[in-house]
This record gives structure tokens, C-alpha cells and sequence, in this order.
């Protein structure tokens, strides 16, 4: 190597740096998304079928999605506090013309019932996921969780955690995305 | 007024950190006896008050003054004593006023010590440490303030994270955060050296023992930071190879890389660029670190302060140092003259293998630990998992493990192959026999768990070659720390690889009463009852492991819930025996009266710690041998020391 070179290669550091800076710069402007997320979304729904929580109604099967008509899904429990919280939220878009169809993840049907008596019921059906395993396989990581199904029944939102004020907007967006 | 008191100390020990980067820079430029004899006061003036601020932020965290916004948010009355002290710096703001004492007390022992480096390299170092700290400072004054009061005050205090109320991560950032600094010295040392182009032996002795104090912490905070995770996050595992992990590890490959490429400097006068780029990288690794975790730019599961403005203050610092000491390398370092030449097969080359091989651990860690960032700007959210990391830097870091063995049997200058190879051939051979047992033994055996166990057999015979036939009462002590620092290498690889390789797990969903296996153990779920703790509620459950006709043990995993901040934490009970561990969690509830346990048996698991502080125990043997200056000169200077 003639000294040239060497003396351009001691400037190589230097280079390395700046570009991980740029990088990290770029990460720290960006808006932040530390949202985890599902592998599911663009995917169909996996099958399943639930049994209503409702007393006297047909169970919640993965079939139904799939009528051209867009919904969300929201996976619940009695015993989830954030779940009582985003229950204002839930009226309210339910009040815009969406339809919700609920998940009661790990719960009994007579704690959810109660608990819908208590904050409200913006539910169209419920399914009863009692041992969550439609959670595991929509890849659903906690509750509340709440999920955007287009009419093929493709999953096309994932939202984690409480549904608050601040979100409606980009939820009813989705909604209409989906139906476009 | 203790807040006020810690406040104003803090902008006077600004001022001296301005004053100190003057004067040293005075002394760089015009030389001078008087100028040089005002510096180290300054210095010390600087630590004084630093050390003043800190008290005043640990006096008002043990008093639990909630007129202070900080206490507000990370304390309450109700903590144990304990943590209402290690709550100080057991957030964002506390944290970074310790860095700056643990900096500014460093600044000052260099100041008040330091007799081996010429004037004008010293005062360059002096005033570059002034510099850090006036940044740091700045950071605490203009956009993190400690002491920024509240004036509604409240009756109680938001409490503590659970996660941290646990006397191991108590005392795990004091000890990396001493590391960090440590190395803020080493580099400090580095562009002293650039400034005044005097980068020699004396420069690397003078820089030695901060960088073995620094790598010794490094190796004590990361040993206790992964056994925290281990049996405080209750997930079995000892390595996630998580962001807030890599951070400490990068510095912790720098620093020692830095620590061999220092020795070949101080003994032989070689690698005098690659030494002064080294210290500039460890310390610009940790300074990456701390931006990585308090920034929020990674996401990682430690939870820590998330502000993007703090982020941008700390990273136009990081491209002011960083980018400063990178410029000034490029500038200089081609007319500082050039070291001694070695053969290819001598020490020297395998000490520069080394610390190639742990150049490319670094970047691996440093591309998979940034990669997401990279994505994310391109659009698309991945993570890099275990998996990369496990796959890429594993392979490489078992070559090292190899060359650590080579290294210390090979002689300075020039060796002969053969002559090596003789030398190597019991430990060789040792390397083959484990081999051929764990393949025998346990014949499905993963690759990499394979190769970890027998070259660790390997390795503990050749860390301790160095030995063989000396007189071991007048083997030099930096000759046992070596020693002991190899041989624990080889104790932690032994751990890891058999933790991957020979882990069994349980998952059940029990009643009580019911019987569970796993590993040599058959667990019986006694009970499960409440129990109330200091600030918390619990629920434990009590389990009985038998094992042949030994005595049973009885554990007690529990799922703790905290009130104040509203919080469940798992605490996991582990029972520890020669062979290995017996890990258990109890779990969420399950409907029909069941409860989650998982449990895990971790045969040998405890080696990998045990290797850790074998390693930082060899580190303090070399400083305490190094700082002990008899016959050291001798023995550097004949070139006769063949095994050190």
C-alpha cells in the first residue's frame, strides 16, 4: 500500500461513524413506532369457531368474516383494566357504524357479561377464548387488542393495547381503507 | 436547600470543568510550571463538588423529599431503605449525575497521580477530561436536571420499579458505570496522546492500569448484570443479546482488545495506532451505550427514560467527542513514527489476531445491535434476535477462545511453529479426548455446545501452561492474573455450553399435589398460598424437589404484586448444586384450579458467573502486580519474560 492509501484509510473511522450517526440521527427524528407488529397482518383469519358468550347465540366462526363486510375484532376480559378503559372508545366507534365483534380471552362467560352490564356492550357477537387460543394463532400478544377485518376477511390493522380518544381517528381511517 | 445546595455545586463544578479544559489546554500550548501546578487543584476542586451534588441528590432520595420531582417520580415513602438510596440512580437523571462524579473523581486521580506521562501529554489529558465532563454537565444543567422541584407536593411518591428492587441491580450500575469511565480516561489518554504526538511506551503504561481497573469492572457489571436477568426476569435464560446487554458488551470487546494491543505497546513499543484507535473506540462504544438505552431510539425490554430531545443532546455529543477523537486520529496518527515490527509467529501476531477477532465480534454486535435502526429507515420493523447473534459472533468468539490458549505460550518477537506446537500439545490433545467423550456421551449434540465444551477443556490446561515448571511464589502477580483471567474464559465457555446443550424444561399447567419431572428431579407442587412482603403482596407456592435419596429441597417461586407503581414481578426460586441449577416460576393462574409452573434444569449453569469473576478477579491481580513497580522494569526491558 503506498502511503496515499494509508493515509486515506486512517480517515475510514472517521467515515464509519458519521454514517452510524446519520443513521441513529434519523432514528431519533423519525416518529417512533415501538408497536410489536403480527406476522398476520395482509393474511386471512385463522379458522376457528367459538362458542357465544351469549347464551341462546350461534358461535363465532372465522366463516362469517369473509361476507364482504368489514369489522374489527376486539379480544377482552373482565379481568383487564385497560379492557374497562377503552370501552368509551368502543361506543363511540360503534356509534361511526363499525361493527365489533368481541373476544373474551380467558374468561367465563358469566364475569364477561357481568362486566359488559357494567361498562357497556358494543358488541355485535362475542366468542368465548377461554384457554386464548384464537389470540395465540392471531398473534395477538395481550389484551386489549383490537384488529381491522377487511370483507375477504383478511386481517388489516393491529392495534395493541387500549383503544383511546387519540386513536379513533386512525382506526375509522383503516375502516375505510378496507372498505375501498 | 439541599436540592438548591446540589444544584449550585453542580454549576461550580461546571465552571472548574471549563477552567480545567483552559488551563490544560494553556499548558499544551505555551508549557508552563505554574499553569501546570493550577490544573490539578482545578481538578480536584471539580470532583469535590461533583462528589457535593451527588450527596445532595442521595440525601434527598434517603430522606424521600417529595418536594424534588425526581424523588416524586422514582421513590415513596414506604421503600426499603435500601432502595430509597439506590433509587438515586436508578433513573435517568440520578444515573447520569453519578457517570459525571465517577468521571470527575477519575479526572481528579489522574490529575493528583499520574507521574509516569510527560507535562504536556498530561495537561492535554487533563483538559480533554474537562471537556467531557463540561458536556455531561451541560447535559444535567440544561435538560436533566436532578433537582428541578415540584411545588404541589405530593403525600407519597410514585414508588420504584419493582424490576430494580433487588439488591444485585442496586450495585450493577455503579460497577459498569466505574467501567465506562474508566475507559472515558483511556480515551481521554488517547487524545492527549494525538495532541501531542507522543504515543510510546510510557503513554501505554501510563494508560494500562485504568484500562485493566475499567475492563475489570466491565467484566463485574456484565457477570452481575446477566445473573440479575437471569433469576430476576424469571425467563430461564442468562443472555438475550438485547440492546441495553450490548451495550455494556461493546465496550467490554473494546476494552479488551485495548487491553492486550496496550500491553504489546508497553512491552514491545508495536501497534502504537491501533492501541490509540482502540481507546478511542471503547470509549466511544460505552458513549454509544448510554445513548442506545437512555434515548429510546432502540426498543429494548429495560425500560428507561424515552425522550427523543434528551437523545438529540446526547448524540451531539457523542458526533462532538466521537467525531472529534476520529478527526483528530485521522489528522495525526500517520506522524506518530512507527512501532517495532514482530514476525507473524510471535505473541505479538497472535495478540493482533485477537484483536482482530474481537474487532469483528464488536461490529457484529454493533451491525445486528443497529440493524433495526437501519431497517426502520428503510421502511420495514425487524428484530435481531439471539439467533444472528448466536450464529455469527459464536463461531468467531470459539476461534478466539482458541488463540487465548496459543497466545500466552508463544514468545515476544519471534517463535518457531513447531516449538509452539509442542507447547500446545497437551491441551491439543485434551481438546480431541473431550471431543471424543461428549460425542460419545451425548451423540446428538449441537455444533457449537459441542466445540465450547471441548475446547474449554482445552483452554483450562493451556490458561494455566504459563505455570508449568516456574517458580510459582516468584511468578509476577500480572503473570497469575492472566492466568486466572484465561482459565475463567474457559469456566464460563464450559457453563455456556452446557447450559445450551443440556438444559431440560418443564411447562405445566398443576394443581396442587400433583407431581412434575424435569432433569434428575421429580417436583412436587405442595402449595400455593398469599404472602405479604415489605411493599409488596405475593403469591408463592411452595415446591418439593426430590432427587434419588438426597434430602429434598423445598422452593418458594412467587408472583409478587406491587402496588406503587402497579406492578407484577415473578420471582423465581432456584436451588444451586454442584451439577448444575433447578430454575422454577410459578406462573399466571389457569382455569380449574391449575397454576403455570415452569421449570428448568441447568446442569452446570453457574459456571458462566463463576468464569465472570474469575476474569475480573485475574483483572485486579494484573493491577495490583502492575502497580507494584519492583523488577517490572527488568523484566520488560530484557525481553527474557518468555511466559507472560
Amino acid at each position: 500500500m503506498s502511503l496515499r492509501t494509508i493515509r486515506i484509510l486512517l480517515w475510514l473511522p472517521l467515515a464509519a461513524f458519521l454514517i452510524v450517526l446519520a443513521l441513529v440521527a434519523a432514528g431519533l427524528i423519525r416518529p417512533h413506532d415501538n408497536s410489536v407488529r403480527s406476522q398476520m397482518i395482509g393474511k386471512p383469519l385463522p379458522a376457528f369457531s367459538l362458542p357465544s358468550t351469549r347464551p341462546g347465540q350461534p358461535p363465532l366462526t372465522s366463516a362469517s368474516f369473509a361476507d364482504g363486510k368489514v369489522r374489527l375484532i376486539n379480544i377482552f376480559g373482565s379481568w383487564c383494566i385497560p379492557c374497562a378503559e377503552e370501552m368509551p372508545q368502543l361506543q363511540t366507534l360503534k356509534q361511526s357504524g363499525a361493527v365489533i365483534e368481541g373476544i373474551a380471552s380467558r374468561d367465563r362467560p358469566a364475569d364477561s357479561l357481568g362486566f359488559l352490564r357494567r361498562y357497556g356492550d358494543p358488541y355485535d357477537r362475542i366468542g368465548d377464548d377461554s384457554q386464548s387460543a384464537l389470540q395465540i394463532a392471531i398473534g395477538s400478544s395481550g389484551v386489549p387488542e383490537t384488529y381491522v377485518i377487511d370483507g375477504k376477511g383478511l386481517i388489516r390493522l393491529q392495534h395493541i393495547g387500549p383503544i383511546g380518544p387519540q386513536d379513533i381517528g386512525d382506526i375509522l381511517a383503516a375502516i375505510r381503507d378496507a372498505q375501498g | 436547600m439541599i436540592a438548591e445546595t446540589g444544584l449550585i455545586a453542580l454549576w461550580i463544578a461546571a465552571a472548574f470543568a471549563a477552567l480545567q479544559a483552559c488551563l490544560g489546554l494553556a499548558v499544551l500550548k505555551a508549557g508552563g510550571e505554574d499553569l501546570m501546578r493550577a490544573v490539578r487543584p482545578v481538578a480536584i476542586a471539580q470532583a469535590v463538588m461533583t462528589a457535593t451534588a451527588f450527596g445532595a441528590l442521595l440525601l434527598v432520595f434517603y430522606r424521600t423529599d417529595l418536594s424534588v420531582k425526581l424523588v416524586v417520580d422514582d421513590s415513596a415513602t414506604t421503600l426499603p431503605t435500601l432502595y430509597r438510596i439506590t433509587g438515586a440512580w436508578g433513573n435517568h437523571e440520578g444515573s447520569m449525575l453519578m457517570w459525571v462524579t465517577i468521571l470527575a473523581l477519575a479526572g481528579a486521580a489522574v490529575a493528583l497521580f499520574e507521574r509516569r506521562l510527560p507535562e504536556r501529554t498530561l495537561a492535554a489529558t487533563i483538559a480533554a477530561q474537562g471537556v467531557i465532563a463540561l458536556g455531561f454537565f451541560a447535559f444535567l444543567l440544561f435538560s436533566s436536571n436532578p433537582f428541578a422541584r415540584v411545588y404541589d407536593v405530593p403525600a407519597e411518591g410514585n414508588g420504584f420499579n419493582p424490576l430494580l428492587q433487588d439488591p444485585g441491580l442496586a450495585f450493577h450500575p455503579p460497577t459498569l458505570y466505574v467501567g465506562y469511565v474508566g475507559l472515558s480516561v483511556a480515551f481521554s489518554f488517547a487524545v492527549g496522546a494525538l495532541l501531542t504526538r507522543d504515543v510510546g511506551p510510557a503513554f501505554a503504561r501510563a494508560m494500562r492500569p485504568w484500562v485493566l481497573g475499567a475492563w475489570m469492572f466491565l467484566t463485574l457489571g456484565i457477570t452481575a448484570g446477566s445473573y440479575w436477568a437471569y433469576y430476576e426476569l424469571g425467563w430461564g435464560g442468562w443472555w438475550f443479546w438485547d440492546p441495553t446487554e450490548n451495550a455494556s458488551l461493546m465496550p467490554w470487546l473494546a476494552a479488551t482488545a485495548l487491553l492486550h494491543s496496550v500491553t504489546v505497546l508497553a512491552t514491545r513499543d508495536g501497534l502504537r495506532a491501533w492501541t490509540v484507535m482502540l481507546a478511542v473506540v471503547a470509549f466511544s462504544m460505552s458513549m454509544v451505550g448510554t445513548f442506545l438505552v437512555r434515548s429510546g431510539v432502540l426498543t429494548s425490554v429495560h425500560a428507561f427514560a424515552l425522550d427523543p430531545r434528551r437523545g438529540a443532546f446526547i448524540l451531539v455529543l457523542l458526533a462532538l467527542y466521537i467525531g472529534g477523537a476520529l478527526a483528530l486520529f485521522g489528522a495525526r496518527i500517520a506522524t506518530v513514527s512507527e512501532g517495532n515490527r514482530f514476525e507473524p509467529v510471535s505473541r505479538e501476531g497472535a495478540l493482533v489476531v485477537n484483536n482482530l477477532l474481537l474487532s469483528v465480534i464488536l461490529a457484529i454486535v454493533l451491525i445486528g445491535t443497529l440493524y433495526p435502526l437501519f431497517t426502520e429507515a428503510m421502511g420495514t420493523k425487524v428484530s435481531v434476535g439471539p439467533p444472528y447473534f448466536n450464529a455469527t459472533a459464536g463461531p468467531i468468539a470459539l476461534i478466539l477462545v482458541a488463540v487465548m490458549a496459543a497466545g500466552p505460550v508463544m514468545r515476544w518477537r519471534r517463535d518457531q511453529i513447531v516449538a509452539v506446537g509442542k507447547r500446545i500439545a497437551i491441551p491439543a490433545v485434551l481438546v480431541i479426548v473431550a471431543l471424543a467423550v461428549a460425542l460419545w456421551w451425548a451423540p446428538g449434540l449441537h455444533i457449537l455446545p459441542l466445540l465450547g465444551l471441548a475446547l474449554a477443556a482445552g483452554t483450562a490446561a493451556a490458561s494455566v501452561a504459563p505455570l508449568w515448571k516456574r517458580n510459582l511464589r516468584r511468578t509476577p502477580l500480572f503473570t497469575w492474573g492472566m492466568v486466572v483471567a484465561h482459565f475463567g474464559v474457559a469456566v464460563s465457555l464450559a457453563g455456556m455450553a452446557s447450559e445450551s446443550a443440556f438444559t431440560q424444561e418443564t411447562l405445566v399447567a398443576a394443581r396442587p399435589g400433583e407431581m412434575v419431572r424435569v432433569g434428575p428431579y421429580a417436583v412436587r407442587f405442595a402449595a400455593i398460598e398469599p404472602v405479604a412482603g415489605e411493599n409488596y403482596t405475593a403469591v408463592q407456592a411452595t415446591l418439593v424437589a426430590t432427587r434419588g435419596t438426597a434430602t429434598p429441597i423445598t422452593l418458594r417461586p412467587a408472583q409478587r404484586t406491587f402496588d406503587n407503581p402497579p406492578q407484577q414481578t415473578s420471582e423465581s426460586a432456584i436451588a444451586t448444586r454442584p451439577d448444575g441449577q433447578l430454575y422454577t416460576v410459578v406462573g399466571e393462574p389457569v382455569p380449574g384450579g391449575r397454576w403455570q409452573l415452569r421449570l428448568w434444569w441447568k446442569p452446570f449453569v453457574t459456571l458462566i458467573w463463576l468464569g465472570g469473576t474469575l476474569i475480573a478477579i485475574g483483572g485486579a491481580l494484573s493491577l495490583i502486580g502492575r502497580s507494584l513497580p519492583r523488577r517490572r522494569k527488568a523484566e520488560e526491558q530484557s525481553g527474557f519474560a518468555r511466559f507472560r
